[in-house]
């Protein structure tokens, strides 16, 4: 195994956790990401809005290599991830992802979904790692259903497991993906209930969404993205009330007419 | 009463009718008598046990449980190389499922059984892979695997996308991720077909007789085929017969025992 394990290169928070430099990714002769250039602040909470097929899982999936760029940077905390000689293992352990689709073990119950990694990856002992576990499930309100298995739970309770058991990993940033997308709407509140206390915590955060009420409430800067390219960015109120390009309005009028 | 009721009714009357009319022919066209005398001599069949159950039955089930377990070895490590990003790994067992579905399990007994005396020397093959049994049970195993690799492959392919990505997403090696998410779902899902082939093999060790076979090493439908002929009476192989159903049967209701509970674990 490699020993390049990008440990953070500096304390200095301001160096941002992830920084993406001229990211470009194509499948076959579909070139989805076109030069990217984007970064996450230490603690910062980012927000990526833009139509469908603009790109932004694809962009999401870069960070931890679930997609691997054509070309151009991803560095977390200073260390070039697509390195060859980056454990990206390592890399993962430390960044979170949540999926639009849970994607919870559903042969485990809710407590071993959270603990297997910390086992298998951290190597934390049974005791330690239900410990663990428990405060991650107590976290998100799902104290009581750490004996359940995943088919037995709310799509929101699912997704909540699928949070704890992120957290678990003791990541140093979360990626959502359309967290809530998959969630019947009376079920949305709780988890962008967990996000946003996570985000009150100080976790630094990557997310997608289309609920523009929590981009404007919980991000400290919007990212509008469409056909692979930023097309702008800034704070919430300038990107969701002022702005300043067409494609950003359209895209606006088209989500609040939903 | 009812139309449904009556069609009901009348249905079962003529199945029963019917059923009544093949009863009277067997009757009358069977010969009982002869029958009765040949097959099924209660003291012969009594006399089989409990000596066909302490070496045949439990010689089927050793060959089975040995060729078996081998088959799902070659079976797993067989399909995870066709799934394997290295092509040469994929084009061995590709190649490997095509050949030995191809060949009829009796020949592969017969190569591998007379072939592997030959190829290593009788006195240099380990434990029991010298002996004739031995050497069909690897036969066995080898075309097991073939099926099984196949079927385990459909199990590995049932789970989702998603659920690998979860698993690496959180740090876990493509190994941890196989042998920990993938695996113990893809199992669950072929169960039924596993038990299948487990069902089809059990009947397949009859086909090692082909080796030859010593004293002590028969296995079921060896033994109930040679002491008929030392008997001059059939009775030893529905002695057989019985004891195959009595391993099949209650092999299929705990396979749908452990079906039904892994269902309701996660329901
Ligand atoms: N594995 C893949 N193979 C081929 N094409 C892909 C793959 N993943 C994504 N794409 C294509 O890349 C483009 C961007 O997809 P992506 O999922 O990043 O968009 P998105 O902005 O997340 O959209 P949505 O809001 O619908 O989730 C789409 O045209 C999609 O069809
Ligand atoms: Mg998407």
């Amino acid at each position: 195994m490699s020993e390049a394990t990008p440990t953070p290169a500096t304390d200095d928070v301001s160096v941002p956790t992830v920084q993406i430099r001229g990211l470009t990714k194509r499948f076959g002769s579909n070139e989805v990401l076109k030069g990217i250039d984007f970064h996450v602040g230490h603690r910062e909470v980012v927000v990526v809005i833009g139509p469908s097929g603009s790109g932004k899982s694809t962009l999401l999936r870069c960070v931890n290599l679930l997609e691997t760029p054509d070309a151009g940077e991803v560095l977390i905390d200073g260390v070039d991830i697509c390195d060859p000689d980056t454990d990206v293992n390592a890399v993962r352990r430390r960044i979170g992802m949540v999926f639009q689709q849970f994607n919870l073990f559903p042969h485990l119950t809710a407590l071993d979904n959270v603990t297997i990694a910390q086992r298998k990856v951290l190597r934390r002992s049974a005791e330690e790692a239900e410990r663990i576990a428990r405060e991650n499930l107590e976290r998100v309100g799902l104290a009581d259903k750490a004996g359940q298995f995943p088919l037995q739970l709310s799509g929101g309770q699912q997704q909540r497991v699928a949070i704890a058991r992120a957290l678990a990993m003791g990541p140093e940033i979360m990626l959502f993906d359309e967290a809530t997308s998959a969630l019947d709407p009376e079920l949305v509140g709780d988890v962008l209930g967990v996000m946003r206390s996570l985000a009150a915590d100080g976790m630094t955060m990557m997310v997608v969404t289309h609920e523009i009420g929590f981009a404007r409430n919980v991000a400290d800067r919007v990212v509008f993205m469409a056909d692979g390219v930023v097309v702008e960015e800034g704070h919430p109120s300038q990107v969701l009330d002022d702005p300043q390009h067409a494609r950003t309005r359209q895209f606006l009028r088209q989500v609040h007419d939903r | 009463m009812t139309r449904q009721r009556r069609s009901l009714l009348l249905q079962w009357l003529g199945f029963l009718l019917g059923l009544g009319a093949i009863a009277v022919a067997l009757a009358v066209t069977v010969r009982w008598g002869d029958l009765a005398d040949r097959f099924f001599k209660w003291e012969d069949f009594t006399a089989q046990f409990p000596d066909i159950v302490l070496e045949a039955a439990r010689n089927t089930v050793v060959y089975t449980a040995i060729g078996y377990s081998g088959g799902l070895v070659v079976g797993l490590v067989v399909a995870l190389m066709r799934q394997s990003s290295v092509p040469p790994a994929r084009i061995i067992a590709r190649l490997y499922i095509e050949v030995f579905r191809a060949l009829p399990a009796l020949l592969t007994i017969l190569i591998v059984g007379f072939g592997l005396p030959i190829a290593f020397g009788g006195d240099n093959l380990p434990g029991f892979l010298s002996e004739p049994w031995g050497a069909g049970c690897l036969a066995l195993a080898l075309v097991a695997g073939a099926y099984l690799a196949e079927t385990i492959r459909a199990g590995i392919e049932a789970v989702p996308r998603g659920q690998v990505e979860a698993a690496r997403s959180l740090g876990m090696s493509s190994w941890q991720t196989t042998r920990s998410i993938v695996l113990p779902q893809a199992f669950r899902v072929i169960l039924p077909p596993l038990t299948n082939e487990l069902v089809l093999l059990l009947k397949d060790t009859s086909l090692l007789a082909v080796l030859g076979v010593a004293i002590g090493q028969r296995e079921l439908t060896t033994w109930g085929r040679t002491i008929s002929n030392s008997l001059g009476n059939y009775t030893p192989l529905i002695a057989a017969a019985v004891c195959y159903l009595a391993i099949t049967v209650p092999l299929t209701f705990l396979a749908q025992y452990v079906e039904n509970r892994t269902k309701a674990d996660r329901r």
